[in-house]
């Protein structure tokens, strides 16, 4: 799993690359957490076209950020292209929480 | 009735170390790949063994460690994966099947492993004694 976050004003976009299970999701997890904290981010865009794999330990980690944003009045946003994902991205209903978008680009336009 | 025998078949045990469930998902999927099944099928199967073999760890084994097995067996089209944990067991299997149920609310999880094995798989059963352990069956037939 790699991750690449990178930050524009108050959205921190952060790009998964690699297999999102329940051993990566830990590490995922923190990492995200930390950066919000630190730099007070309001709005987060998980950008998953670089991953291979992802089940519904994902799921669980998209959720918890957003629970944690939406608290603070903050946006999240996914941009995904892949069937797999797009097909659990549905399935579990995270598209009536939050907006799945075609890029990055797109995304931040619709925060 | 006469189980009919399987094509083919292959066994598979591992420390319920959460670095092994990346294995074990491609491992299944390699085998699998013998009915050249298309992406998304073989998606499908990464994703529900994946369910499984997590479930088998966190939640039947949790904090101790111990082994999990997994069989498959392909009978003609179908290609069937048990998920096997000799861990804490089930006490209410129709509960934790429920959509969004889980039991571990303060650790972030979903409570969709079930559900997702259900909608990606043709067949699961679920078997389990409460301080024995359980097993998962996924059947999913893979169309020429
Ligand atoms: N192998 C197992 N041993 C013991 N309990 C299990 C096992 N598999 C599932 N359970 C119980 O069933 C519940 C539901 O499982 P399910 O996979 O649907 O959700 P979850 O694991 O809690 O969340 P998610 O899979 O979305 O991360 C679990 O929370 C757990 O209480
Ligand atoms: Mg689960």
């Amino acid at each position: 799993m790699k991750i690449q976050l990178k930050l524009k004003d108050r959205t921190l976009i952060a790009k998964l690359s690699g297999e999102l299970d329940h051993h990566s999701a830990k590490t995922v997890k923190e990492m995200l957490e930390n950066a919000i904290e630190t730099k007070a981010c309001v709005n987060l865009i998980f950008d998953l076209t670089g991953l291979t794999f992802m089940d519904s330990s994902g799921i669980g980690v998209i959720i918890g950020r957003y629970k944690l944003l939406q608290g603070i009045g903050g946006k999240v946003k996914i941009v995904s292209d892949k069937q797999s994902v797009n097909k659990l991205i549905t399935m579990s209903g995270l598209t009536r929480l939050m907006e799945v978008c075609e890029s990055v680009e797109q995304a931040i336009m619709n925060l | 009735m006469e189980r009919k025998k399987p094509d083919n078949q292959m066994r598979l045990e591992f420390l319920s170390k959460s670095s092994n469930e990346s294995f074990a998902r491609a491992t299944v999927a390699a085998f699998a790949s013998q009915l050249d099944p298309t992406l998304e099928v073989l998606a499908d199967i990464k994703t529900a063994v994946s369910e499984a073999v997590t479930n088998a760890i966190i939640h039947g084994y949790g904090t101790s460690c111990g082994i999990v097995h997994i069989e498959c067996e392909i009978k003609g089209r179908d290609l069937t994966v048990i998920i096997r944990d000799n861990g804490k067991g089930i006490s209410n299997i129709e509960e934790a099947r429920t959509p969004l149920y889980t039991g571990m609310p303060e650790s972030e999880r979903s409570g969709m492993g079930f559900t997702v094995m259900e909608t990606f798989m043709d067949e699961i059963e679920v078997e389990s004694v409460p301080g024995v352990g359980t097993s998962i069956y996924l059947t999913k037939h893979i169309p020429e």
